[in-house]
């Protein structure tokens, strides 16, 4: 047999909005070992972005998505407009979903134009296209759990067809009772990674990666490994321990058994 | 891009199970849709559905997986014997080497929203028969069909509204060019469900009537359900003429709005653009181009301007909503289906309940069927959200 085919690119910048790491510049304090972890709701900022309007409407997904995805842009030096985008979310809008649903079983079924284009899963990618002006490729994607993993498959996937720059946003968030009971998501996090086909100045590492089937990658700190299992966005938290502190090195990251996706961190 | 090749494909939707009904029903003109009163909202339209998925539920081992949509690729995947035939291709690529990659909008959410009507009656808790990963979840189609066929290879939903199934052939084909497996089930499976239908009520989109694409009394779409699937794999040394490749696909973001496209279809038309550049071709190159063709008056005017742009009226073109429905998340894979029957039929199928052509939209629209040489044909598929995609196949000789 032939050996496994590996894909190559090069992080050019990160975004992160979790639970106790409010963006990537502290989250990677607390992932390298030099901050506690304390456990705190995700900031989610309004998406200056969007026109006022929107911004206020702008709903949890949204909010994550632009905020972690448009902070890995910056980090890059690339502009928002000019770079295809991967989204990657285990599902939709919890609360726009319990919302409708329950219209939808009231006496009164008219449900309102907006909730529907909000149900969508694509909602985000929508909203980022308008925001940046963005008229390239946008993929969104969904692989329940697996979802990080699978976005960032599609990521690299891209990049070796286009030999241009992708920007990954994975992002998650919860939904209400009593659709929580049934998919409990605690929380809302995004973690999103600004890739290039070849190494810049501004590469913090060379990525490399292949199907496997190794077990995936634990986190020492059981807040952090907590939140890994949680929030399926957070599966790609390994790979942002490994880069924020420096070591590089072998990992795997859960993926759609019996695969696992097996990463290779060089730090530039 | 290196040609693929549409090893099997076949199509359910309400014209019928299988290539054959769908065959007859593109040359005869019949469409598969009927009246239909959304109840809850008292409005009427038609729609496209499926029968009997109501009888056929998920037998015992995949009963996780028991939900209108996974029950309606169910009755695709049996459809002209393409499972048998796929099982042995997956056997012989090693179920590892082959992907999954497929689209919808809707997932199984009709589970969902029974389950709340049944809460809200009864209260209390959602009834305990919901299961949210197998019904539920976007992803709950790619992980049925994982299952039910035993394949260990990457796999994922595309979702993005309209054009989901048209963007899994575009995401598949950079997996087998990448390397990373050689052979891909893609499609896309949509089925009816009070958010689409409600939905689309709300922003006024639903006609009354037929759904008559292109048509300067157009009103409306007709919603209809489908599964469309097709089995893509790098070609063999010597394909049969009648062999259809996948040639190229163009993908772009409107960004414009997120449920009206943008006016002059300039998201259609680099769309339209990227998948010609991909597959190396010319406008003129491409013999028929199936429209999007949804029948709402922004999207075939938003569609028709871009196409009579960059085509002109030298390219027969047709939407077939008119037979199936708009099958949503389906459409893209339903209507590259609906394409190579037409290349290998040497059909062109024309717009069922279309009357009047709008003088508006200066394109070669073909009304009724007839037989032509056809070599290539372009597939439009656009989607809420601003989401574009074109796919190019054409005949291997």
């Amino acid at each position: 047999m032939s050996a496994p085919v590996s894909l190559s690119a090069w992080i050019e910048g990160v975004g992160l909005i979790a639970p106790g790491l409010p963006d990537w510049a502290h989250g990677a304090a607390v992932l390298a070992g030099r901050d506690a972890h304390l456990l705190a709701p995700s900031v989610l900022p309004a998406p200056m972005v969007l026109p006022p309007n929107e911004r206020r409407r702008a709903s949890r997904v949204v909010r994550v998505a632009l905020a972690s995805g448009l902070a890995a842009l910056e980090q890059a030096g690339m502009a928002p407009s000019g770079v295809a985008a991967v989204f990657a979310a285990s599902t939709a809008d919890g609360h726009n979903c319990h919302a409708l649903c329950e219209t939808l079983a009231s006496s009164d079924q008219r449900v309102s134009p907006t909730r529907f284009h909000n149900s969508l899963h694509n909602t985000p990618a929508g909203y980022w296209s308008i925001a940046t002006g963005a008229m390239a490729a946008s993929q969104s994607l969904c692989a329940s759990d697996a979802s990080f993993a699978a976005g960032l498959i599609e990521t690299l996937v891209q990049i070796h067809a286009t030999n241009a720059p992708c920007v990954l946003i994975a992002y998650d968030a919860e939904y209400p009772e009593p659709l929580a009971s049934l998919r409990p998501i605690p929380d809302a996090a995004g973690i999103s990674l600004a890739l290039g086909p070849r190494p810049s100045p501004r590469s913090l590492a060379r990525l490399d990666i292949r199907l496997g089937d190794g077990a995936a990658t634990r986190l020492g700190t059981p807040s952090l490994e907590t939140l890994r299992t949680a929030i399926p966005a957070l599966r790609g938290l390994p790979l942002l321990e490994a880069l924020a502190s420096a070591r590089g090195g072998e990992l795997n990251l859960e993926y759609l058994a019996p695969l696992s996706l097996h990463l290779t961190l060089s730090p530039c | 891009m290196t040609p693929l090749h549409l090893a099997h494909h076949t199509v359910s939707c309400c014209a019928g199970d299988g290539l054959e009904a769908l065959r007859l029903a593109l040359r005869n003109g019949t469409s598969g849709l009927r009246p239909y009163r959304i109840e809850g909202l008292g409005t009427d339209t038609w729609i496209g559905e499926v029968h009997g998925l109501d009888d056929t539920p998920l037998p015992a081992p995949q009963a996780g997986f028991d939900c209108r949509n996974n029950r309606l690729a169910r009755r695709g995947l049996a459809a002209d014997g393409f499972e048998d035939a796929i099982r042995r291709r997956i056997a012989h690529h090693g179920p590892r080497r082959v992907g999954v990659v497929l689209g919808t909008s809707t997932s199984g959410i009709l589970s969902t929203e029974l389950a709340y009507r049944q809460r809200a009656s009864e209260g209390g808790p959602l009834p305990s028969s919901l299961n949210y990963r197998g019904s539920h979840s976007t992803y709950s189609l790619a992980d049925f069909v994982r299952t039910w066929l035993a394949i260990e290879g990457p796999a994922y939903v595309v979702s993005t509204a309209c054009s989901s199934s048209a963007k899994a052939y575009a995401a598949a084909a950079r997996l087998i060019h990448a390397g990373l497996i050689d052979a891909a089930l893609v499609g896309g499976v949509d089925s009816l469900c009070f958010t689409t239908l409600h939905g689309f009520a709300s922003l006024e989109l639903t006609s009354p009537e037929p759904c008559r694409p292109y048509d300067a009394a157009r009103s409306g779409i007709s919603i209809g359900e489908a599964a469309a699937f097709a089995f893509l794999e790098r070609p063999a040394d010597s394909l049969d003429a009648d062999a259809v490749l996948l040639l190229g696909c163009g993908e772009s973001s409107d960004a414009y709005h997120m449920s009206s496209p943008h006016p002059e279809g300039l998201g259609a038309r680099l769309a339209m653009e990227g998948a010609l550049a991909q597959a190396g071709l010319d406008t003129a190159d491409i013999d028929y181009i199936n429209l999007h063709g949804t029948a709402t008056p922004n999207n075939d005017s938003a569609e028709g301007h871009a196409v009579a742009s960059l085509f002109g009226t030298r390219v027969a073109a047709s939407s077939t909503k008119g037979v199936t429905g708009h099958t949503l998340g389906a459409a893209g894979a339903l209507e590259i289906s609906i394409s190579a029957v037409a290349l290998a039929e040497g059909l062109l199928p024309g717009s069922v309940h279309t009357r009047k052509l709008d003088p508006s939209i200066p394109i070669d629209y073909v009304l009724a069927s007839r037989d032509a040489p056809l070599n290539r044909a372009m597939s439009n598929s656009f989607g809420f959200g601003g989401s574009n995609c074109s796919v190019i196949i054409g005949r291997a000789g």
